[in-house]
Order: C-alpha cells, then sequence, then structure tokens
C-alpha cells in the first residue's frame, strides 16, 4: 500500500518531467518522430506490399490449370478413354474433355468470322482435356507424367512464370525494404537517443542534485526512458494516419480501375499491422532512450 | 556515528588524496574539516557520501559498512545525510520554495508532508518571506541557506558542507556559520570542511586538521592552526 502511494506520487513528478523536457526541445522532438515516423511508414508499405503480393499470387496460382492436347490421329473415343486415365494421377483435382468441335466454335466466336473463311471445312483443332489440380506447385511434375502418356500430343500451362516472377519480386521487395527499414530504423534510434542525450545534458544540474539527496537510479533514469518511448510512439502513431489513409485512398483508386485485383483490405489484417507499428515505434523510443540512459546517466 | 578505520583513496591518476586516515564522529557532533588545498578535504566527505569507494580500510556510517553496501541501497545512506557546497547548486528556474521541495519529491513525501515541512525549514534558515524568489534574485548568503534547508528538508542524522563559505564573505559567512550551530543544537551532526580560520578559531569545536591527505591534529575544541606549527 505504501508502496503504492509512493509510486503514483513520483509517477506525478516523472510525467511533470517528461512534458518539461518534450516542450524543451521541440525541434530535435520533431525530427526524432519524423525519422521514426518515415522508418516506421517504410515498414508498413513494405509489409502491405508483401502481403498484397502475396495474396495476389495465391488467387493466380489457384487458377492454373493444364491443357493437354490430343495427337490429331487420335479417335474420339480414345481421347475420352484418356480423361479418366489422367483423373487417377495424384494431385489432378478435376477433368474436363474439350471436343475439336467446341474448341473450334469456342475460337470462332472469339475471333470472329475472319477466320471462319480461312479454315473453311477443316478443324486444324485437337481434342483436349483441360485438368485443374489441387497444388499449384506439382504443375511442373504433373504436366511431365501426362505428357508421357500414349495419344497425348502436348501440354501446356500458364500462370506460372508469372507467378514465379512475383514471388521474385516479393523477394526483392522484402530484401530491399528489410534494408531500408534497417538504416531508417537505426536512424530513429539514433535521433532518439540524440533527444535524450540533449535532454538529459539540458538537466545534468538537476540530476546531480537528485543524486545527492538520494533519488534511486530509477527515479532519475524513468523521465528519459519515458520521453523516448513517447517520441516512438507518436513517431508511429503519425507513420500509422499516413498509412491509413493513403492506403485507403489507393485502395479505392486501384479498385475503381482493376476491378479484379485481390487486394487486402480487412480491417483486422490492417489492425494487425498498425499495432505491429506501433509497438515498433515504441520498442525503437526505449532501445534509443536506454541507450543514452545508460551511456550519459552514471547515477 | 561515522567510523573511518585506515582508510586510503588513491585516485585512478595515481593521487594519493588520503593515507591511513582514522577517524569517529558520534551523531550530534560539529567537526570542522581545516587544512591546505590539495589536503584531502572533499575526497574524505566524497567518502562518507559514497561518491568515491575507498581504496583501502573500512567506512561504516550508521552501523552500516560503506564497501559491503549494495548499489541500490546507496540512495537510503544519501537520505540520511544532507549535503551543502560551495557553489550552492540550486536550480535557477524554480522557485526557493520549489528548490526545496524538489528533494522532498525525489524521495517520494507525501504533498501534504511537503506543504507543511517546506514553510518550517524555510522559516528555520530566515527566509520565510523569500519562498516565492528565484535564487539568482537572492544574494549568496540567501542562496547558501536555502541550500542548508533543502539540505535539512528530508530530517537526516548529518549535515556535511564543503567549504559552505567559500563564496562569501566575512560578515555572510558567520550568518551561515549560525545556521549551522542551530541545526547542530536540535542534534544534528555537523562536518564542515572550511578555511574560514577567524569562524573555526572562535567556535571551538572539534578540529580535525588534513595534510597530505593525512590527520595531523584532532582537537576538541580546536582553532584553525595550532600555534606551534
Ligand atoms: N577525481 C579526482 N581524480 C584525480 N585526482 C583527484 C580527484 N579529486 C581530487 N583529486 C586530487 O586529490 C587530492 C586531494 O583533493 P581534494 O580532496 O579535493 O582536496 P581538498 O578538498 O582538501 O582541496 C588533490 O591532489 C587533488 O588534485
Ligand atoms: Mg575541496
Amino acid at each position: 500500500m505504501y508502496m503504492k502511494m509512493l509510486l503514483l506520487r513520483q509517477a506525478y513528478y516523472i510525467f511533470q518531467e517528461v512534458g518539461r523536457s518534450l516542450k524543451r526541445n521541440s525541434l530535435l522532438n520533431f525530427a526524432a518522430v519524423g525519422t521514426t515516423a518515415i522508418s516506421l511508414f517504410v515498414l508498413g508499405v513494405g509489409m502491405l506490399l508483401v502481403i498484397n503480393t502475396n495474396e495476389i499470387a495465391k488467387t493466380i496460382e489457384s487458377d492454373i490449370e493444364i491443357m493437354v492436347y490430343m495427337r490429331h490421329d487420335l479417335a474420339e473415343e480414345d481421347a475420352i478413354a484418356l480423361e479418366p486415365v489422367i483423373g487417377r494421377i495424384s494431385g489432378v483435382k478435376e477433368t474436363t474433355f474439350i471436343p475439336r468441335d467446341e474448341a473450334l466454335k469456342s475460337l470462332v466466336k472469339r475471333l470472329g468470322d475472319e477466320l471462319d473463311e480461312s479454315v473453311g471445312e477443316q478443324n486444324p483443332l485437337p481434342d483436349a482435356i483441360k485438368v485443374e489440380i489441387s497444388d499449384p506447385h506439382e504443375v511442373n511434375t504433373i504436366a511431365a507424367e501426362i505428357e508421357d502418356l500414349p495419344g497425348v500430343e502436348s501440354v501446356r500451362y500458364g500462370g506460372q512464370d508469372f507467378v514465379k516472377k512475383l514471388f521474385s519480386l516479393t523477394n526483392w521487395v522484402r530484401i530491399i525494404g528489410l534494408l531500408l527499414i534497417t538504416l531508417l530504423g537505426l536512424c530513429g534510434i539514433f535521433l532518439i537517443a540524440t533527444t535524450t542525450r540533449l535532454t538529459i545534458f539540458a538537466r545534468r544540474r538537476e540530476i546531480n542534485i537528485m543524486k545527492y539527496v538520494g533519488a534511486t537510479d530509477w527515479f532519475v533514469r524513468w523521465p528519459f526512458l519515458l520521453e523516448g518511448i513517447i517520441l516512438g510512439f507518436f513517431g508511429a502513431l503519425l507513420a500509422v494516419g499516413v498509412l491509413y489513409f493513403s492506403y485507403g485512398a489507393l485502395i479505392a483508386k486501384i479498385q475503381e480501375t482493376i476491378t479484379f485485383l485481390p487486394l487486402v483490405n480487412s480491417t483486422l489484417v490492417l489492425l494487425r499491422i498498425f499495432q505491429g507499428l506501433l509497438a515498433v515505434g515504441v520498442v525503437m523510443g526505449a532501445v534509443g532512450s536506454t541507450i543514452s540512459v545508460r551511456r550519459y546517466l552514471r547515477v | 556515528m561515522i567510523s573511518f578505520f585506515n582508510v586510503s583513496k588513491v585516485y585512478p591518476n595515481g593521487v594519493k588524496a588520503l593515507q591511513g586516515v582514522s577517524l569517529q564522529i558520534e551523531q550530534g557532533e560539529f567537526v570542522f574539516i581545516v587544512g591546505p588545498s590539495g589536503a584531502g578535504k572533499s575526497t574524505l566527505i566524497k567518502l562518507i557520501f559514497r561518491e568515491e569507494m575507498p581504496t583501502k580500510g573500512q567506512i561504516y556510517i550508521n552501523g552500516r559498512s560503506i564497501l559491503r553496501m549494495r548499489r541500490r541501497d546507496v540512495p537510503h545512506l544519501r537520505r540520511q545525510i544532507g549535503m551543502v557546497f560551495q557553489d550552492f547548486r540550486l536550480l535557477p528556474d524554480r522557485t526557493i520554495y520549489e528548490n526545496v521541495a524538489f528533494a522532498m519529491q525525489v524521495v517520494g513525501a507525501r504533498r501534504s508532508e511537503i506543504k507543511k515541512r517546506v514553510p518550517e525549514v524555510l522559516k528555520m534558515v530566515g527566509l520565510a518571506n523569500r519562498m516565492d524568489n528565484y535564487p539568482p534574485q537572492l544574494s549568496g548568503g540567501e542562496q547558501q541557506r536555502t541550500a542548508i534547508a533543502r539540505a535539512l528538508v528530508n530530517k537526516p542524522s548529518t549535515i556535511i558542507a564543503d567549504e559552505p563559505t567559500g563564496n562569501l564573505d566575512i560578515n555572510t559567512s558567520w550568518d551561515i556559520m549560525e545556521c549551522f550551530q542551530k541545526i547542530n543544537d536540535d542534534g544534528t551532526t555537523v562536518i564542515i570542511a572550511t578555511h574560514a580560520k577567524e569562524i573555526v578559531d572562535s567556535m571551538r569545536q572539534r578540529v580535525i586538521a588534513l595534510e597530505n591527505g593525512k590527520i595531523v591534529r584532532d582537537e576538541n575544541r580546536g582553532v584553525y592552526e595550532n600555534a606551534l606549527t
């Protein structure tokens, strides 16, 4: 009970001190908050980019299908007979037989009459089987297996290259983003440490007196730690605010033009990211001020 | 009570500031520490306060060993000792009241307690009417009395002053010494390192004389210089 009262009374004093020093170093505070905000903003942008590319890649991958084209001289019954054989291959989810006539019809429909004239009565298309698979990563092996079946002329599948590129892009985003974030994060921590150091310097008389009248180490340190944490928190808050509004605007703009792009816009995911950024900001502040407190505050 | 047993202090640069010092100061004593510049007076005070650690020997303050004390117990040691310096060490941007109250805030005193105690000590040192002034508005003597009030406010068992009148003229110095005498009359131990020969000579208190880090004289009812040396 006594300890609690003591803490409360000292907490009042500590907050008073933090207020004083935040007012005093306004320019440097601004720089520290700004740098922290920029680094966390970049971190946020990086996170949003990565989760969005992941989302897009996933959607494209789930659309991957293999088209199996039969030899031209294969009879339709033999082609139909191949369908259950393909269906039994492990990893195959669904198969659809597409007769050559139907393929031609849809081709004509797509390309119009000009094709009709040039082709005439002859159908140059083979029978085909559309194969859907359950795991997009197995597309290579499944396609190879199908290609070995008798009567199969060729297999074709799309999307894979794009997904690969997208993933390597995501990796680059990760690497560059990580470098940038580390660099900016260090700048933020450095500036918070500098702010704290200047505050310690500005208050060295007071600290000296505190020591002589018997203040505990923690009582002397708390205001400085708190100052750093507050700077980090406000930096993060600024980053989150800017990120929230600019991302919202960006999403609205994109979905106006490219409606099918599956962008992440769930409040839950965004909230998670923002919470994470705030936590990182607070940790940056604590680390920055701790560095200075440890180095310059020999109590 | 303060006890030194064969205490030596060698600074990292090799200066032997104290050599084999032994002394005892009982609760309620009034002690002058005298000696030329560089004799080791300030070092002796810093050891009592545990700002410096002895290189050799043992120091007890109110029954507790300075050497064996844990770091987190040091603040509690310092709360039993009020410090006064030559340069006053007041915060210029706070009023006299706030400067004294600061010492109580730091140790977590109740607000009602602070409101009651601060005017009380300020009255004791004769500054009851200057509470709302800032240190630069006060004379040197008044500033030093503010510092004494701050040292006294947490009711320490001992007041230690390192050349408290070094920046003051002789009349003001007398006021300050009278102030210390009053504090001592209430049972607080008072230890003063000083150069003020006249005052030491006329107050006839215990005098510990240091020279080159050694105690050369320790007399009750002593004077600044021994007539024979
Ligand atoms: N922090 C220190 N580092 C090195 N030498 C010191 C330090 N403090 C004091 N000294 C030396 O120790 C000796 C005693 O100093 P001090 O105790 O301040 O004497 P006094 O207060 O009697 O003038 C002097 O020679 C001084 O230069
Ligand atoms: Mg000295």
